[in-house]
């Protein structure tokens, strides 16, 4: 039974009394003011709101996992959807075929790698800060789509992509379903291969891992690919979503994400943090939204209360911390 | 070479302790310990991590306040505790270990820094910082440019720096942690020549350090700590390395060379004319199956140079390496470590271990590929090769998720040496093994490189301590300013013969 | 000058680029080396250098912040709305009043971080969030067009009619980011306080055993840029003549990018104005460039962004090759 409990411990980690700690009181607050809120409606709202600034969120990770961080994610998320609408609308417009949405797809997923590839290059080869990096990507994608798109929207999409952003199989939306898929290859890839294991490690420390025989500059280079290609995730779901492509689209979710990072207990200099903390603290996050949606707030309001979590969490870590030292057994001297 | 002894009868203490007690959370970290330093006087302080030294030192700069009954006399005054302003102003100044230095700054502000300090903002007077730094410079005989950036100046340069600033006020006591930690051997000798002069100037020195060669070489006395006791103030004339040891530890060592036969064993490693100019010229040895190469020498002489050519993080210009009878190319590390190199890392701290990460993922780092199943990492598997190791060297651990900052230094050793061992390595470099590593874990550690030596292991041991290398390898190479400058065998040479060639 | 190339490669660099865009520029359009062009380009840099002025100040001490440009909308909206109230008031009012309501919410930040210990980043992308979400909750996104009339009143300075009739000029925007740039420079080289804002950013440790007041590090850090960016604010709705609320959202962005391009560490100690200045001014220098040449204002920011990242791949790796002297290796101490 211990041996149960411990490997429970294990898997889920430290990182984990965060996010439940928010889950709670989120559940328990709106639970009680919006008696509405324990709802199906509700969790129907969050199912659906959940894979855009979830997949984003997991492009995020894993360059803060080695200590940097990915700026450029939505505007590559832009990029991406860009390129499948152009697929899509070369090959008919709205009679485009299946085929075309496959050809289109893969093509995004390229685009938003090549990207990730791009960055990854000049982080791992020239030692620059991967704040400035990714931001003067940023920047460049930024100028490039509105450049291609004359700041327009793109739009005229077949009807069989409607399902990707709204449909559902036996009742689970299909968004959230491709989102949990991700979560689950982001989850292997960080608890059992090698990629994600030096991960963490060039997180902590890049030389010591360098000397100890890993390809450092290619597993940073991989981890900003990965990044742009989740994007390139995010940026089709929401090409399905809005049924257009605009660049802009999701700006705001940039440093929402970098929050869910660290709400999800994320080790903001990197070495540490897991999938799963940050998808409760994605969920937590989406939850406040619809609760507070129904309480008839705004998506602004929203936002602001999303900081005030990060604020309390934060704060919560930090008396626990005082009391863990007050206590003499547990506290460390000299 | 032990420094002269005041006349104790004849001389006032210029600091005296008595009865210091010190408790933390229920630990005694320090028991009825008493301590004396006369004027002028350059006094160690040995003992092993957690002995107490840091603690003491803590209460006589006023961090910490002892237990009731405490006695300090300093400079004709008593107190029952010291203060951090008393201490400051009765002259008592700390360099600690780590320096406490701003790289980015210049020189003159690093020095001068106390000037910048208070409450109220003031304008910098860069002049007046200038004329204090370059005075308290010239107290120690050097002369920088102390308009330049810390960071351009190497590290002993800035233990300097960090000395002149302890002597910016009227220092009368000046503490030194660990001075030469990070330094090499001609780099602490200059340090060594200054401590002298400082202390020919009046000033009382007491100087902490684990290298006992230079606790014999600039102390006139010790006082030895163990487990919060005081063991005893000795004469510095008459100790002998191990005899500090023994107080240190309470425990006796054998220092015997190794007389082993293996000669007969084949060459697992051979070097021809291996060359980087600049770091290491014309380098060619052997290195037999079973055996253990010491190789020792100054700041320069090429060594780590060397021990990273062989491990493929640098390229020779020209020569050849055959391991195991092929002549090999190294790309990089990877392709070393593929072919069955090891390398231990002289900076453990940074380059050797990676601290934050936990004890089990630093021992599989180099060997995922052995704890995969199916293309995945089984934690099982880790778990299982991770305990099979620390039970073979013996680690004392925790848990495997604890993170490894939290094991001592001898036990971070055999950890690192655990990591290199499940890689299944022909040839083992050992780069600096026990540098921060306790006196009496030291032993520990080199029984474990004998036993791997039994094994059929070849090893490389690298240490600019020629009693480490001569006790510990079958053969001892002196390389100085990036040559060969000689080849030992300790069973046929007295230690001093090769001390003297390195040192000379 | 030998000693100024080893301790500002990075400035040295910079100037080196923006020399060469300026020389090519020169080239490509005869509109660009007119003083008429020069006093544009200091009348519309004005508000990102006193931005990224504040900024260098909280880098030099070893923090990030994020939350400064929503902060400045913040401090527009309230500032505009308390002057309406009281009855117009004038420019030193207005700066007063935007640089104390500027300091209040840079103390949020501060007291965040010093007092639970909070990272910046995290604290400040928190504060972010908060600021920006309750600013468009309360005002609903509407924007302000109704300014006081010294608010929207052009202040030029200095002018000179040029060759081909047109007017150069300087206005009061250029005046008060000179006064900011002059007061940063004077704060963190000539003042105590500076010198430990330094040393703070460099080795905290360090800077503790001295006996620096950590808390107020963070206070004098966070408190300065909030007075830039609440001067800022002020002046870019001077400039906009409005005070839209998502006006200056993203900026903190492309102000960040400036002051790390002009050598600012992340992560402390290492920083300078100049650097600052130069890192401004060459990505508008770029642009105004590129809008000479007739390029389509779409394409400017991809062009400034790859030189951005030109920029950066170059200075931190050929530049220190291709001048050996410049090498400084920072080992840790």
């Amino acid at each position: 039974m211990t041996a149960v409990i411990t490997r429970l411990r294990t898997a889920l980690g430290p990182e984990m009394a965060g996010p439940v700690a928010a889950f709670a009181i989120v559940m328990a607050v709106f639970g009680f003011m919006a008696p509405n809120f324990l709802s199906a409606a509700t969790f129907g709202s969050v199912a659906f709101q959940l894979p855009e600034l979830g997949l984003l969120t997991l492009a995020m990770l894993l360059p803060i996992l080695t200590g940097g961080l990915n700026l450029a994610i939505t505007f590559t998320a832009n990029i991406a959807g860009l390129t499948l609408a152009w697929v899509l609308q070369g090959q008919g417009g709205v009679d485009a075929g299946v085929g075309a949405f496959v050809l289109g797809s893969i093509l995004a997923i390229g685009v938003g790698a090549l990207s990730g590839l791009l960055m990854g290059l000049v982080i791992a080869y020239t030692k620059a800060h991967p704040i400035l990096v990714s931001l003067s990507m940023m920047i460049f994608l930024r100028g490039l789509g509105e450049f291609l798109t004359r700041g327009g929207d793109v739009s005229g999409f077949p009807a069989f992509l409607a399902p990707i952003g709204y449909g559902a199989i036996l009742g689970i939306p299909i968004p959230l379903l491709i989102f949990i898929a991700c979560v689950l290859v982001w989850h292997v890839l960080l608890t059992r291969m090698k990629l994600g294991f030096n991960t963490y490690m060039i997180g902590s420390n890049i030389e010591a891992t360098r000397y100890s025989g890993i390809n450092t500059r290619k597993v940073l280079v991989l981890v900003y690919t990965l990044s742009g290609a989740m994007c390139a995730v995010a940026g089709i779901i929401m090409l399905a979503r809005f049924n257009s492509v605009r660049v802009g689209h999701g700006e705001s979710y940039l440093l929402i994400t970098v929050l869910a990072c660290f709400l999800g207990g994320v080790n903001p200099f990197g070495g540490f943090g897991r999938v799963i903390p940050v998808f409760i603290a994605l969920i937590v996050l989406q939850l406040l939204s619809s609760g507070l949606n129904l309480m008839g707030a705004n998506q602004h309001l929203a936002t602001a209360v999303w900081g005030i979590l990060m604020i309390t969490v934060m704060i919560l870590r930090w008396l626990a911390g005082r009391i863990m030292i007050f206590n003499p057994r547990k506290g460390s001297s000299s | 070479m032990a420094g002269k002894l005041p006349d104790a009868a004849e001389t006032k203490p210029l600091l005296s302790l008595s009865n210091i007690n010190m408790t933390f959370g229920g630990v005694r970290a320090l028991k009825n310990v008493s301590f004396e330093v006369l004027p002028g006087e350059v006094h160690c302080l040995a003992g092993e991590n957690g002995c107490g030294k840091s603690t003491l030192i803590k209460v006589i700069t006023g961090v910490y306040k002892p237990a009731d009954g405490a006695v300090i006399e300093y400079d004709g005054q008593t107190y029952s505790a010291m203060s951090p302003v008393t201490a400051q102003a009765g002259g008592i100044q700390v360099i600690w270990q780590d320096l406490a230095l701003f790289p980015e700054m210049t020189v003159a502000e690093n020095i001068a820094f106390q000037t910048v300090i208070g409450r109220w903002p003031r304008m910098v007077n860069y002049a007046e910082m200038r004329r204090i730094a370059t005075g308290s410079l010239q107290k120690l005989g050097v002369t920088m440019d102390v308009d330049l950036a810390l960071h351009h100046y190497p590290i002993a340069q800035r233990q300097i720096v960090a000395i002149a600033r302890a002597l910016v006020g009227e220092a009368k006591l000046v503490f030194m942690d660990e001075p030469t930690a990070s330094l090499t051997q001609s780099e602490t000798d200059y340090l060594l020549d200054i401590v002298r002069s400082l202390s020919k100037s009046g000033v009382a020195v007491v100087f902490v350090s684990h290298r006992l060669a230079e606790v014999l070489e600039i102390s006139s006395r010790v006082t030895v700590l163990r487990d919060g006791n005081l063991v005893g103030v000795y004469p510095t004339k008459g100790l002998t390395q191990s005899r500090i040891t023994e107080l240190m530890t309470g425990k006796t060592f054998d220092n015997s060379v190794r007389t082993r036969q293996v000669g007969g064993s084949p060459e697992m490693l051979e070097v021809r004319g291996l060359t980087r100019p600049g770091e290491f010229e014309d380098v060619s040895f052997t290195v037999r199956r079973g055996e253990t190469l010491g190789i020792t020498g100054l700041l320069g002489a090429g060594r780590t140079e060397l021990a990273l050519t062989l491990f493929g993080m640098r390229k020779p210009k020209s020569g050849t390496i055959i391991l195991d009878g092929k002549p090999v190319r190294f790309g990089s590390n990877r392709a070393a470590i593929r072919a069955g190199v090891a390398y231990l890392s002289e900076d453990r701290l940074s380059l050797g271990l990676i601290q934050p990460q936990s004890i089990g993922d630093n021992m599989v780092i180099a060997s995922l590929d052995k704890i995969l199943a199916g293309g995945l990492i089984s934690h099982d598997r880790q778990r299982s090769l991770v305990g099979g190791w620390v039970k073979d060297l013996g680690v004392k651990i925790g848990k495997q998720d604890d993170a490894i900052s939290t094991l001592s230094g001898g036990n971070q050793q055999r950890i690192a040496i655990a990591k290199w061992l499940a890689t299944n390595p022909k040839l083992l470099i050992l780069d600096a093994p026990t540098v921060g590593v306790d006196v009496g874990a030291r032993a520990g550690i080199f029984d474990i490189v004998s036993k791997l030596a039994d094994r059929g292991l070849a090893i490389i041991l690298i240490s600019d301590e020629v009693p480490e290398v001569y006790y510990n390898a079958d053969r001892v190479m002196h390389m100085a300013q990036g040559r060969i400058a000689g080849e030992y065998v300790p069973s046929a040479t007295p230690m001093e013969t090769i001390e003297e060639a390195v040192y000379a | 000058m030998r000693r100024f190339a080893r301790s500002h490669p990075t400035e040295l660099a910079l100037l080196a680029v923006l020399l060469v865009i300026c020389f090519v520029l020169s080239f490509t359009s005869d509109r660009f080396f007119t003083l008429g062009n020069a006093f544009d380009l200091l009348n519309t840099s004005s508000v990102n250098i006193i931005f990224a002025v504040g900024l260098l100040v909280v880098l030099i001490a070893g923090g990030i912040d994020i939350s400064f440009a929503v902060a400045a909308s913040v401090v527009q909206y309230l500032a505009v709305t308390f002057l309406g109230w009281i009855g117009g008031g004038n420019w030193i009012i207005g700066l007063i009043v935007a640089g104390a309501l500027g300091v209040a919410l840079g103390c949020v930040n501060a007291f965040l971080i010093h007092k639970f210990k909070i990272i910046s980043i995290v604290a400040t992308i928190s504060t972010f969030n908060i600021f920006f979400g309750l600013l468009m909750f309360f005002t609903g996104g509407v924007s302000i067009y109704n300014l006081p009339d010294w608010l929207t009143t052009r202040v030029v300075l200095l002018e000179r009619e040029m060759a081909d009739g047109t007017w150069a000029e300087i206005t009061l925007p250029v005046l008060i980011m000179a006064i900011c740039v002059f007061a940063t420079w004077a704060l963190i080289t000539r003042t105590t306080t500076g010198r430990q804002l330094y040393s703070f950013g460099d080795n905290p440790e360090g800077a503790r055993r001295f006996g620096i007041n950590i808390g107020a590090m963070q206070y004098i850090a966070f408190g300065w840029l909030g007075l830039m960016a609440g001067i800022a604010g002020l002046v870019q709705a001077h400039y906009a003549q409005e005070v839209v609320p998502n006006a200056l959202y993203g900026r903190e962005l492309d102000v960040l990018a400036a002051v790390v391009l002009g050598g600012a560490r992340l992560g402390g100690g290492k920083g300078s104005v100049l650097g600052c200045i130069l890192g401004v001014l060459l990505v508008s220098v770029t642009q105004n460039g590129l809008n000479l040449m007739g390029v389509s204002p779409f394409a400017f920011k991809m062009i400034v962004g790859a030189i951005i990242l030109a920029a950066i791949t170059l200075s931190n790796s050929s530049i220190e090759r291709l001048l050996p002297f410049l090498k400084s290796r920072r080992a840790p101490l």
